[in-house]
């Protein structure tokens, strides 16, 4: 089956994030670049696919020329085939994302793309929409939030947590399917993966940007993150006082919070 | 403002789901105080009624109108047909905007619903006011929470998501209350039947009857958090002890996932599970954004860690600077001493 995966690079932020001076963007000065977790589980579901069964994974991503380094990226985890749908670098809205992807896969010539997936939502920006706007511009049925897919005889079987138990999704295909990270374990690159990605042909398109009725006026950090622990200690000297607090947050066992000491029954555990 | 504002309900048993409680509180302050807020329920409506509880937790929330959707051939959950019926109350009725909760449902259906109507969707908002005829400004989360954005929303109808920890749905109920929303019990119960195709129905639930056993990561009191400075698999046994020993259960960090050390569902963080316990002993975790926005509502976080500038020590209340696989056994001994089990 021929897969069509959808990604998207998203500034490696780790312990800080930090805005730029115009609060327009995260700044990514001191940063890389990678893909959102949940994209990375569906290109290693689409390669797993096409490892048992045959086909073809094609991946996918919108952004400025530098977002062909993501698609190596997904090239040496075991895609096939890179599209970029090559922007100026100005941020695209839900709308105008699944309408360029839309349009592609229909620049894409005669393959049909039974199965597409995306993340469920983008580490950024976390819009939870872009595959269900494509599914609709494409006619095709759509589920998110995926963690488990089955598919057998042209059916596909998917399952997502609901609850506390599991609900389910029986769909035919074509169909249009985001997953959530846990739904695989994604592998490390290899060596062949990367030579072959470093050499790969990727198509550019470039599809028309659009406005919407969401506009962005800025970013800030939240104020509250900002504080510094009170240090109870160095290593185990500091276990004491960590038990005097876990009783003040009123977490301990109702015996050890009273201090009898003498164990037995009726100790919460 | 005026006109009517519908608000997605998600049940929890016969209840309403927290995370529809705390939507319906943003979705009263954007109808303002005499506006007409409908919470939107699916299933039967007999059954809705014999559950009791819900038509008065609604009003409590701020409701005016509890419409309950039924529909023949629509029993579970299909996010096609619950946007589609919302789509035809948007229409028939001229509301100004529908909210619900950013649950894997809400999403979903919000979703659907935008690409049904052609209008756009505001995910995971904090706070939202009109500002004017068909104009909102709202501040959502990025990030899961790590970073906020304002913006400006321009469309003949809002169709925002809430963040699911937004704030808590008690509070969010007290909103309503002081926006001056009718007395518990004086909603009006009225039934929506939506015309549904075949195609509507093509994608619907199966739910499973089977809860996971144990304590839930999302709501126990207690975590214990392990991540990349447990060191390896073998590591999470004196994490879980402790655990055990406080009525807890042990969460990680997505490096832990990431290598195979743990099981996915146990992952706190953006793209795991939003905790929201008494207190987090975050165990060897440095504090990437990622993984903090999913503590973000956590009461108390205490860090345990070799590296005092690790970014973890800026978002905790209280640390200790060691070696967890000294501090966690340590403390386990010192519990246990004062009684804390049957050893």
């Amino acid at each position: 089956m021929d897969i069509l995966v959808c990604v998207k690079r998203v500034p490696m932020v780790g312990g800080k994030v930090i805005v730029t001076a115009d609060g327009q963007d995260v700044d990514t000065r001191m940063s890389g670049f990678t893909v959102s977790p949940h994209e990375e589980c569906a290109v290693e579901e689409a390669v797993q696919i096409t490892e048992r069964s045959g086909g073809s994974v094609t991946v996918l991503t919108l952004g400025p020329p530098e977002a062909a380094d993501q698609l190596r990226e997904m090239l040496a985890l075991g895609a096939h085939r890179g599209v970029l749908l090559e922007t100026d670098g100005r941020e695209w809205g839900p709308v105008a994302t699944a309408a360029a992807i839309a349009w592609a896969v229909g620049e894409l010539g005669p393959t049909p793309f039974p199965l597409m997936l995306l993340g469920n939502e983008a580490a950024d920006t976390g819009g939870y929409q872009v595959g269900v706007r494509v599914a609709h511009s494409l006619g095709r049925p759509c589920v998110t939030g995926i963690k488990r897919l089955e598919l057998a005889d042209g059916t596909l079987r998917a399952g997502r947590e609901y609850r506390g138990a599991q609900e389910e999704f029986e769909i035919s295909l074509p169909a249009v399917v985001s997953v959530k990270e846990g739904i695989n374990l994604p592998r490390y690159p290899s060596l062949p993966g990367r030579l072959r990605a470093k050499r790969a042909e990727i198509t550019v398109l470039r599809p028309q940007w659009q406005a919407e009725g969401l506009r962005k006026v800025g970013l800030r950090v939240p104020a509250s993150s900002a504080q510094r622990a009170q240090v109870l200690g160095q290593g185990t000297d500091a276990v004491p006082e960590l038990v005097r607090i876990l009783g003040e947050i009123g977490v301990l066992p109702a015996a050890a919070r009273s201090r009898v000491g003498a164990g037995g029954d009726g100790a919460a555990a | 403002m005026s006109g009517l504002v519908l608000c997605l309900l998600e049940r929890d048993g016969d209840g309403a789901a927290a995370g529809s409680l705390r939507a319906l509180g943003l979705a009263r302050s954007l109808a303002g105080a005499d506006g007409r807020l409908s919470a939107v329920v699916f299933g039967p409506q007999p059954e809705i009624a014999a559950g009791g509880g819900l038509p008065a937790e609604v009003a409590g929330a701020g409701a005016s109108e509890l419409c309950v959707v039924s529909a023949d051939g629509l029993s579970g959950y299909a996010p096609l047909a619950w946007a589609r019926a919302l789509s035809q109350l948007v229409a028939g009725e001229q509301a100004v905007a529908v909210v619900a909760a950013a649950s894997d449902r809400g999403s979903e259906v919000l979703a659907h619903l935008g690409a049904l109507a052609g209008l756009p969707v505001a995910a995971n908002c904090i706070s939202v006011s009109p500002a004017g005829a068909g104009s909102w400004q709202l501040v959502r989360q990025r990030w899961a929470g790590s970073v906020l954005e304002d913006a400006e929303l321009e469309a003949p109808c809002a169709l925002l998501t809430v963040a699911t920890d937004a704030l808590p749905a008690d509070e969010a109920a007290d909103g309503a209350v002081a926006a001056g929303a009718v007395a518990a019990g004086a909603v009006a119960v009225r039934t929506f039947v939506p015309a549904l195709e075949d195609a509507d129905l093509q994608v619907c639930a199966t739910e499973s009857a089977e809860q996971s056993a144990g304590v839930s990561l999302a709501t126990a009191r207690v975590v214990v958090g392990g991540g990349r400075g447990v060191g390896g698999p073998d590591g999470f046994a004196a994490l879980e002890e402790l655990a055990g020993l406080l009525g807890g259960v042990v969460g990680v960090s997505r490096v832990v996932t990431s290598q195979g050390w743990r099981p996915h569902r146990q992952q706190v963080g953006q793209t795991g599970t939003k905790i929201s316990p008494e207190l987090y002993l975050a165990c060897g975790i440095s504090g990437a954004i990622q993984h903090m926005a999913g503590c973000l509502t956590a009461k108390h976080i205490v860090a345990v860690n070799t590296d005092p500038d690790a970014p973890i020590i800026s978002r905790a209340e209280y640390a200790v600077i060691g070696d967890l696989n000294e501090v966690i056994p340590a403390l386990v001994t010192a519990i246990r001493e004062a009684g804390g089990t049957g050893g």
